[in-house]
């Protein structure tokens, strides 16, 4: 795991006197993070990066993960599906069934943090348990349109805490406790985003048999209805008539999801005839996805409906022009024309392509700008600053805070 | 070089760091937008006509305000979008009276182009209301002459800069920036700390506003 110190190349030192600046005078406070796994999934994913980070600068933090049988996390995937919007049934039972769960937990868990730090829905009802101590609520869903059973049932549990934080500030929802914006981050030394070699890149590139003799138009995505990868297709057919290009679209394996591998079929349906498009069904191979993008000359984030969306953040990362749908967290990205191009149709997002195709000049600096963006704004030291700015906070309510 | 006169107060940099609260409140249109900026709280207007030059710190020139950006690329109304993002912001020294050119701007346009009303953001692409709560916090760096005083700012963070030239002004209500009010009264140099005052902060990058200071104090020192 990455050191503090490694970071300082990247965003410079005086970040980084800020980050231990700041975790100084958090001194003797205990922060302990609550979420419903160890492995897997955005947040671990987050933690597993974070922690370390703020151990290292000496503040006390700890994680600890709720238990659940398959039936609560049947129910938990029902309520995360229907928060974004989605079609769901829930029924009483089901809302016994999470009880049940967090009744359990409620005896299990010991919440003794300072600052007690939950995760999602998961492990919510555990604010029963509050006493003198301060508790965050961190939602990392697009609830910006949530089925309204699942979203009122949580409330009752919301309005208990201190403070709620979101990703994105269509997410927020009138609530009578205060409500932050932190977007996620991505961590510029992992895998997925860290500097890869000429050559790696090449025979990532040779392995899937993709030559570098036309421009290359990438997403990388599952493959997902809300991902639109039909759209990314039609897209490029349309730019093809114009411009000589190949197109990748990247993804995780579908096996375990019916409508992916549906999705899938229709993809290669459609792209069956034309030898410039390579549909790539990539296992979780960071360095593979990251070289691809590395490889792009063009990334493309069609999405329908985007959580955040952190593959645009990765592209930018790599100075990538992209052209992606103004959903979701995708604005909080790109300011249009000025580090990317947003579009709202498959005529937009081709129209798009093709101006950064036809001027290099122009898709470099919109690159350059997002990458600087994603410097100053979406790397994981930005996302550590702003949880210990968010603990200062639970003991400060004013707006202008002298510490 | 001139003989460096030493301070009477020292000069003690600090910085501001930020967090980003969200309200709930959001616009669909142009009279939604100017009635909610008159009743959000000080912190909101702060946030919407400053978060660029942070955000936004490495492009050159800085891109308009929020309100002005919205108004353009959302709704489409490119004329008053100019007018927003030309409002001369270091003219006001209360966010009061900031907002208040603000909405007067807004109002004044949608009387005299009655068809803007009729325009709406499609959803998702609302005008959402955030406020930004600042922290401040002194830093080890304390400047005896302007000597010292140039060698600080080469290092310090952006953020730094960022709090003595724009919050420390604005919001504080200081009507003028620290580093001017620190020359002028504790060094005695009123032509150094009457030339930072006239600096248009606004139309610089934070690292050209940075190059620019030092230059500045440079030169004096150079007599």
């Amino acid at each position: 795991m990455a050191k503090l110190e490694e970071y300082i190349p990247i965003v410079g030192q005086s970040i980084i006197d800020d980050l231990r600046l700041l975790a100084k005078r958090l001194e003797g406070k205990c922060v302990q993070h609550i979420n419903s796994t160890a492995v897997g999934g955005g947040v671990a994913e987050i933690l597993t990066r974070a922690v370390p980070l703020l151990r290292e600068m000496g503040l006390n933090t700890e994680w600890d993960v709720i238990k659940g049988g398959e039936q609560f996390f049947e129910v938990t995937k029902k309520f995360h599906n229907a928060l974004h919007g989605r079609t769901e049934e829930i029924s009483q039972r089901d809302f016994d069934i999470f009880m049940a769960t967090s009744e359990e937990n409620i005896k299990g868990v010991d919440t003794h943090g300072d600052i007690v730090f939950i995760h999602d829905p998961q492990p919510i009802a555990l604010i029963r348990k509050k006493a003198e101590n301060k508790w965050i609520w961190r939602c990392h869903i697009d609830v910006s349109n949530p089925n309204q059973k699942v979203w009122k049932f949580l409330a009752d549990f919301i309005v208990n805490y201190d403070s709620a934080v979101f990703s994105a500030p269509s997410f927020s929802q009138r609530l009578p406790i205060r409500q932050f914006l932190i977007p996620p981050s991505i961590d510029p030394l992992s895998d997925k985003n860290k500097e890869l070699p000429h050559e790696l890149i090449d025979s990532v590139l040779r392995k899937y048999e993709i030559k570098k003799d036309k421009p290359i138009i990438t997403q990388i995505s599952r493959f997902d209805r809300l991902k639109d990868p039909v759209g990314v297709i039609q897209a490029y057919l349309q730019v093809k008539k114009y411009i000589d290009c190949q197109l990748i679209l990247a993804g995780g394996s579908a096996s375990d999801d019916p409508e992916g591998i549906q999705v899938l079929e229709e993809v290669r349906e459609k792209s069956k005839q034309d030898k410039d498009i390579h549909i790539l069904l990539l296992p979780q191979n960071d360095i593979e996805v990251n070289a691809l993008q590395r490889a792009s000359d063009v990334v493309v984030q069609k999405s329908i409906r985007e959580g955040f969306g952190l593959t645009v953040s990765e592209a930018l990362w790599k100075a990538k022009p992209v052209v992606a749908s103004n959903v979701g967290g995708i604005p909080l990205q790109i300011k249009h024309k000025y580090s990317g191009l947003l579009c709202h149709s498959i005529d937009g997002a081709a129209f798009a392509i093709k101006q950064l195709l036809n001027s290099p000049g122009y898709a470099k600096r919109l690159g350059e700008n997002g990458r600087e963006n994603i410097r100053n704004n979406f790397l994981l030291t930005r996302h550590l600053k702003e949880y210990m700015l968010l603990f200062f906070s639970l003991y400060h309510p004013e707006d202008v805070i002298q510490l | 070089m001139a003989d460096i006169i030493k301070a009477k107060e020292p000069f003690r940099f600090h910085t501001r760091l930020h967090l980003t609260e969200l309200t709930g409140l959001r616009a669909i249109n142009l009279a939604q937008l100017a009635s909610l900026t008159k009743d959000v709280p000080g912190a909101c207007i702060y946030h919407h006509t400053h978060r660029f030059l942070q955000q936004h710190q490495y492009l050159s020139p800085e891109p308009p305000n929020d309100f002005a950006y919205w108004v353009t690329e959302i709704l489409g109304e490119d004329e008053l979008g100019e007018m927003l993002s030309s409002i001369d912001t270091i003219k006001y020294s209360t966010i009061r009276s900031l907002r208040d050119k603000i909405v007067e701007t807004i109002e004044s346009y949608l009387k005299g182009n009655p068809l803007a009303k009729m325009r709406f953001a499609r959803e998702g692409e609302e005008f959402h209301f955030v406020k930004s709560v600042s922290f401040i916090l002194p830093t080890d760096y304390t400047a005896g002459d302007l000597k010292e005083f140039a060698e600080i700012l080469k290092k310090v963070t952006v953020d730094s800069i960022y709090f003595h030239i724009f919050e420390s002004r604005l919001r504080l209500e200081k009507n003028n920036n620290d580093f001017s009010n620190w020359i002028l009264t504790s060094v005695g140099n009123n032509a150094l700390a009457e030339k930072i005052s006239k600096l248009d902060p606004y139309t610089h990058t934070l690292e050209g506003l940075r190059s620019n200071l030092v230059d500045m104090v440079e030169r004096q020192l150079r007599g």
